[in-house]
C-alpha cells in the first residue's frame, strides 16, 4: 500500500463511529492503485483496520465493484436486467462480444477492455445502458456501443 | 446525460433549472425555509406533523415515515444517527438517482428536519457505488452546506442543534438496499441482513439508535413542513398521500419519470409514456419494480397506491412500472428476473440461497424446450417454500414475481413444455 493511500484512509477514520466503517471507502482507495486488490494489499488493509485478513477478503469478494484479479485498462458493462433486456440489451451485449472477440467476464488479449454484464443500473428510462469506466452511457444502440468501445485506448 | 421528468410536480418542479443542484439555486427556489420553520417547533411536534401528513416511505415498504421517527429513543446517552438509503437497485426504479442528481438539497434539508425531530447528530447517506454522478452531486452539496454553516454546530443559530452528513459509497450489492443489510455494509462488513428485533431504532448503525429513510422520503419532508399537512393530503389517496416519481420503462414509446399523485391509474401512466410501442397490445405490466407480482392487461384500471394494488395481489413497491407488449415471452421474463435474484441472494438463508438458483435453473430449462410437468409443479412449490421464512424480505421478493407470472401467465409456461420450444419467436432476445 502506497503511503499516500494509507494517509487518505487514515483521514477517513474520524467520519465513522468505528474505524471499520471506513473499510469500503478504503478498499476503493487501495483498488485505485492498480485497478484491483491483491492478497498482499488485503493483508495490509487488515493490519491497518486491526482485522483478520479473512475479514477483509470476505468483504472484497462480496461486492461486485471490488476486483481480486487483474482487470483490463477499461471496464465496459452492459445492464442486462429486465427493463434493458426488453429494449434489446442482450442483443447489444452479443454484438459487443463479437466486436471485441471476447465473452462477458473476459478481458481482451491486449488488456485493453474487460467486458461484463451488470444487474439493474437505475437507468431504465434510458435503456439500454452501458457503464464505461464508471460513466453511464444511455440510450445506446449497436453503432454507438461500437464507437464507445473503439474510443477506449 | 441527465433527463428530467416528463411531468413535474412539487418535488421536481425545478429539476430542469441549470442550478437546482447548487445551494444558490435551491435557495432561490425557496430552499431551507422549511428547516427554519421546523426549528421554531418542538422536535416532537415536527415528527407529529410528518406523521399526520401520512407520508409513507418511498423505498418500497411504504411504512409511515413520521411514525418511524417516533421509534427513536427520546433520551439516549449514545449518539443517534440517521441513514439515508440511496442504494436504489430495484430493477425498474430510477427515481432516486434523478432526485440526487437534480434536487440533492431537498434530500439534505429533509435530513436536517428529521435530525431536529429525532435528535440525530449524524447522517450517513449510503449511495450505491455505481451512482457516480449522484455521489459527486451529494458530496458537492454537503461541502456547500458546510461552507455556508448549514452543517456543523449551532445550525441556523439554534443552540444544541448540531449535525454532520457523510456520503458513503456502496460497492455493488442489491441486498444493501435492505435496511439492515445496508447497516452491516456501512459498518464495513458483508451486506448480510440482520435478524429483527432488535430494530434499527434500538440497535442500528454501529449499534447506535438509527432511523433509515429512503432518498425520496426525505425529499418530500421540506415541502410538507413548509406547506402543511392539508396541502400534502390534497395529493394522492387517503392512505397514500402525496406525489411520487413514477418510472415507466420497457415497451413504451417514451420511457421516463412522471411525478403524479399516488393513486393515478396505471393506464394513465402508460398513456403519458406514449402507450405501448408500435401500437402493439400490452401483455403484462410489473407495477413496482421486479419484486412485485405482474399484472395482466385487465388490471390496468388499478390506481397506483399500495392499498389499491394489494387488492390485485401486488404492491406499489418503488413505483417502477415495466410494460411488456404482446410479443413478450413470460418464461424469458422469468429467466431474467430469477437470474437477478440468484445473483443477488446474500446466501445466509438456505431456502433463499438454494431456492433462487433452483427457480432460475427450472425457468432456463423450460425456455430451452426441455421442461416437464414436474418443472411446472416445482415452480409452484419452490417459491411457496421460500416465502416468509427467512431473515429478510429478499426471499419473498424473489418468490413473488414467479408466483405472479404463474398466476397470470401459466399458459406461457405450459406451451413451452407442450411444444418443447419457446413459442414466442418475436420476444426480446435472451
Amino acid at each position: 500500500m502506497q503511503p499516500e493511500t494509507r494517509q487518505k484512509i487514515e483521514a477517513l477514520f474520524e467520519q465513522y463511529p468505528e474505524k471499520r466503517g471506513a473499510l469500503l471507502p478504503a478498499i476503493y482507495l487501495v483498488q485505485a492503485e492498480q485497478g484491483w486488490v491483491s492478497a498482499e494489499q488485503a493483508e495490509a488493509l487488515a493490519e491497518l483496520f486491526d482485522l483478520k485478513p479473512i475479514d477483509v477478503w470476505e468483504v472484497l469478494t462480496f461486492y461486485n465493484m471490488f476486483y481480486t484479479s487483474p482487470q483490463g485498462r477499461h471496464h465496459v458493462y452492459v445492464c442486462t436486467n429486465l427493463p434493458c433486456s426488453l429494449r434489446g440489451a442482450r442483443g447489444l451485449l452479443k454484438q459487443i462480444e463479437a466486436h471485441l472477440g471476447i465473452r462477458a467476464g473476459q478481458t481482451t488479449e491486449d488488456g485493453r477492455v474487460t467486458l461484463g454484464h451488470e444487474e439493474c443500473l437505475g437507468s431504465c428510462g434510458t435503456a439500454p445502458v452501458l457503464r464505461v469506466d464508471g460513466r453511464y452511457c444511455e440510450n445506446v444502440d449497436a453503432q454507438e456501443a461500437r464507437r464507445l468501445v473503439d474510443a477506449l485506448e | 446525460m441527465i433527463t428530467t421528468p416528463q411531468i413535474t410536480g412539487y418535488l421536481s418542479e425545478h429539476y430542469a433549472a441549470d442550478a437546482n443542484h447548487t445551494l444558490a439555486g435551491y435557495e432561490r427556489a425557496g430552499g431551507f425555509k422549511a428547516v427554519k420553520k421546523a426549528l421554531k417547533m418542538k422536535p416532537a411536534d415536527v415528527a407529529d406533523l410528518v406523521k399526520e401528513s401520512g407520508l409513507r416511505g418511498r423505498g418500497g415498504a411504504g411504512f409511515v415515515a413520521g411514525l418511524k421517527w417516533t421509534f427513536m429513543p427520546e433520551k439516549s446517552d449514545r449518539m443517534k444517527v440517521l441513514v439515508c438509503n440511496a442504494d436504489e437497485s430495484e430493477p425498474g426504479s430510477f427515481k432516486d438517482r434523478l432526485i440526487m442528481e437534480r434536487g440533492p438539497f431537498a434530500i439534505l434539508e429533509g435530513i436536517l428536519i428529521a435530525a431536529w425531530a429525532t435528535g440525530a447528530e449524524k447522517t450517513f447517506i449510503y449511495v450505491r457505488g455505481e451512482y457516480a454522478l449522484p455521489i459527486e452531486r451529494l458530496r458537492a452539496a454537503v461541502d456547500e452546506m458546510r461552507a455556508q454553516g448549514y452543517l456543523g454546530t449551532k445550525l441556523f443559530g439554534k443552540k444544541g442543534f448540531d449535525h454532520e452528513i457523510v456520503v458513503h459509497s456502496g460497492a455493488g450489492a442489491y441486498i444493501c438496499g435492505e435496511e439492515t443489510g445496508l447497516l452491516e455494509s456501512l459498518e464495513g462488513k458483508k451486506g448480510q441482513p440482520r435478524k429483527k428485533p432488535p430494530f434499527p431504532a434500538q440497535y442500528g448503525a454501529f449499534g447506535l439508535p438509527t432511523t433509515v429513510n429512503n432518498v425520496e422520503t426525505f425529499a418530500h419532508v421540506p415541502y410538507i413542513v413548509d406547506r402543511g399537512v392539508e396541502w400534502f393530503r390534497g395529493f394522492g389517496t387517503e392512505r397514500s398521500p402525496g406525489t411520487t416519481l413514477f418510472g415507466v420503462s420497457g415497451h413504451v414509446e417514451r420511457p421516463g419519470l412522471f411525478e403524479l399523485p399516488l393513486g393515478t391509474p396505471l393506464r394513465e401512466l402508460i398513456e403519458h409514456a406514449g402507450g405501448c410501442r408500435g401500437g402493439r397490445a400490452i401483455k403484462a405490466v410489473i407495477p413496482g419494480g421486479v419484486s412485485m407480482p405482474v399484472l395482466p392487461p385487465s388490471d390496468l384500471d388499478v390506481g397506483m397506491a399500495d392499498e389499491l394494488l394489494t387488492e390485485r395481489g401486488t404492491h406499489l413497491g418503488t413505483g417502477g412500472i415495466m410494460v411488456m407488449d404482446e410479443t413478450t415471452c413470460m418464461v424469458r421474463a422469468a429467466c431474467v428476473i430469477s437470474y437477478f435474484f440468484r445473483d443477488e441472494s446474500c446466501g445466509q438463508c438456505t431456502q433463499c440461497r438454494e431456492g433462487t438458483g433452483w427457480i432460475n435453473k427450472i425457468c432456463r430449462r423450460i425456455e430451452a424446450g426441455r421442461g416437464s410437468d414436474d418443472d411446472l409443479a416445482l415452480l409452484d412449490s419452490v417459491p411457496a417454500m421460500m416465502e416468509g421464512g427467512t431473515i429478510c424480505a429478499f426471499a419473498d421478493a424473489a418468490a413473488w414475481p414467479i408466483q405472479g407470472l404463474m398466476r397470470h401467465f401459466r399458459a406461457d409456461f405450459e406451451a413451452h413444455v407442450r411444444e418443447q420450444k419457446c413459442p414466442f419467436p418475436e420476444s426480446f432476445e435472451l
